[in-house]
């Protein structure tokens, strides 16, 4: 019976042979490890925050006067609201989570490498437009945090010379954060995962174009080299999904509020700054780099907001800044140093984001800010670094496994 | 020759077309731009008047205008002293008005937008930046008794909105009436 359904089906759509090719019998490499586990994860995750946040705009309200009461509405009194949006909440950590281990292994191993290089841009943008969906996101329990970052946030535009004023009241509807910013912003915020989906779509055209690179790096023999997706890798993806929920849960649980910052449970007040404010954590890096930038006179608030835009957007041409005949970091020793060098950095420039601008080590013997210049001078300096030793051929790659 | 006019025909028509089509693209995506823009109820919210006889010197009160708090500083003659000693010294933002003349209407009533040109926070009170006037806290910026900024990452003094003082200077008129 199912059988000549199908047989129906496939004679006028070709169901089958696409879930065959794309899907159960898609030639995965054999020796992909747990690193590889994270692009399926982060699906995961986009689709409990697509789910979750479905559910939550059935009683949100994007109203000004309204929008911090229906959320504490949400967590009161719907019927496992508090659940749907701690899961919504602690979801943004954790696709960001996935998604940066997703990107670092991705540099690591060499997969934004030729013939990979369209792969890489779909996630670059893919990036770029999680980190607007998750601003956005943030403002629209209109806490005190959320109208401020708000505040900072949108006050970027105004640094484009110019247009850059009038630029800020257009988008803001207002001549401050208000009713109107409110209300696109989370018409924005429900549209954009839809359009990260669609550029989901494209990324994995783009990946099924050219397959999956390797830890080892290297092209693979189809047949000899690679194993059927399912069961295989269908399998070990459903078991990182377990492990991942795990921890996931954990926080969900048991310390849901441990990324959420205390001030945004105070209604957001236009006339009273937090004397601190400070990003969700995955922005801090780049926000970070942004305050970094203040020895350049009146031209620093464009330098900075130039700087922290140029810390991602310089991942689109990081392709042809390695010049290496090698692409996995297995062979390439001092590229492996200068990696975990940046990965390290990034943690500095988080915790110097977090930290007030004005902070000093040391009683004041040194200015936190002058952490925030040096690392963001080594932020960039992975970027030439990278391209330094591999155009002058300073690494010697060690040799290469014939096959994987 | 028969056959090349026509396709300069045809080439000349399908670009004409197109440029017709994408002018009217462009006509039709101007509503839908322009409805971002501040509406009619928020520029109607252009004018804040605040009754100031009560106004003590050195007191400072926060008013909101077009949603935005507006510093209202009474100063004492040392505020105005302070303030007149910085005019002397090289400031970070030159651009008129950064004389302290230039920047109040009556030497003693000071009334900035209290919104940081860095990246628009709301500075904290007068008397907690280094130089007896405004600390931005977000990012350490600092502003005088005038409003001008002294050091720190803002890249400009804080805005002098359009003000006047009416009923012989009991109320302050904040803004200009528009559209």
């Amino acid at each position: 019976m199912f059988k000549s359904i199908m047989e129906w089906v496939d004679a006028r759509l070709p169901v089958s042979d696409l879930i065959k090719s794309q899907a159960t019998e898609y030639p995965t490499p054999k020796n992909l490890n747990y690193w590889w586990n994270f692009g399926s994860l982060a699906l995961f995750v986009l689709i409990v925050m697509l789910a979750t946040g479905l559910f939550l705009a059935m009683h949100y309200k994007p109203d000004a006067n309204l929008a911090f009461d229906s959320v504490e509405h949400i967590m009161r009194d719907v019927n496992f609201g508090w659940l749907l949006r701690y899961l919504h909440a602690n979801g943004a950590t954790f696709f960001f989570v996935c998604v940066y281990i997703h990107i670092l292994r991705g540099m690591y191993y060499g997969s934004h490498r030729s013939p990979r290089e369209i792969l890489w841009w779909f996630g670059v943008i893919i990036f770029f437009a999680l980190m607007g969906t998750a601003f956005m996101g943030y403002v629209l329990p209109w806490g005190q945090m959320s109208y401020w970052g708000a505040a900072v946030i949108t006050n970027l535009v105004s640094a484009i010379p110019v247009v850059g004023e009038e630029l800020v009241v257009w988008i803001l509807g207002g001549f401050s954060v208000g009713d109107p910013t409110l209300n696109r912003f989370f018409v924005l915020h429900f549209l954009f995962p839809f359009v990260v989906f669609g550029l989901v779509i494209l990324h994995m055209w783009a990946l099924h174009a050219v397959h999956s690179n390797n830890p080892d790096g290297i092209d693979v023999h189809e047949g000899k080299d690679t194993l059927p997706f399912h069961p295989y890798y269908t399998i070990k993806d459903l078991y990182g999904v377990g492990v991942f929920l795990m921890v996931y849960l954990a926080f969900v649980f048991f310390a849901p509020n441990f990324f959420l910052e205390p001030d945004n449970y105070i209604p957001a007040d236009p006339m009273k700054t937090p004397a601190h404010i400070v990003p969700e954590w995955y922005f801090l890096p780049f926000y970070a780099i942004l305050r970094s930038i203040d020895f350049l006179g009146s031209f620093s608030k464009l330098a900075g907001v130039v700087a922290m835009g140029g810390a991602i957007a310089i991942l689109f041409i990081l392709p042809w800044l390695d010049r290496s005949p090698v692409r996995s970091f297995r062979y390439r020793p001092l590229s492996r140093q200068l990696f975990w060098v940046f990965v390290l950095d990034c943690f500095v420039l988080g915790w110097v984001g977090y930290n007030p601008a004005d902070a000093t080590l040391f009683d004041g013997a040194l200015p936190l800010i002058v952490i925030g210049r040096t690392a963001t001078a080594v932020y960039f300096s992975y970027f030439v670094g990278l391209w330094l030793v591999t155009v002058l051929k300073i690494e010697k790659p060690k040799p290469l496994p014939k096959s994987i | 020759m028969a056959i090349e006019a026509e396709e300069n025909r045809r080439d000349f028509l399908i670009l004409a077309t197109s440029v017709v089509g994408l002018g009217g693209v462009a006509g039709a995506a101007w509503p839908f731009i322009r409805s971002w823009s501040p509406s009619a109820d928020v520029l109607a919210q252009a004018t804040t008047e605040v009754d100031i006889s009560a106004l003590q010197e050195g007191q400072m009160i926060t008013v909101p205008w077009q949603g935005k708090p507006v510093f209202v500083l009474k100063r004492t003659a040392e505020q105005i002293a302070s303030a007149r000693e910085g005019d002397k010294v090289k400031l970070p933002d030159p651009n008129p008005p950064s004389k302290d003349a230039e920047r109040v209407k009556r030497p003693e009533y000071l009334v900035v937008l209290a919104v940081c040109s860095h990246l628009g926070c709301v500075p904290q009170p007068i008397g907690t930046g280094d130089f007896g006037g405004f600390l931005c806290p977000c990012h350490g910026s600092h502003y005088d008794t005038s409003g001008r900024i002294r050091q720190g990452p803002a890249p400009a003094n804080l805005t002098v909105p359009d003000y006047d003082f009416k009923d012989d200077g009991n109320t302050l008129v904040i803004g200009k009436a528009v559209g």
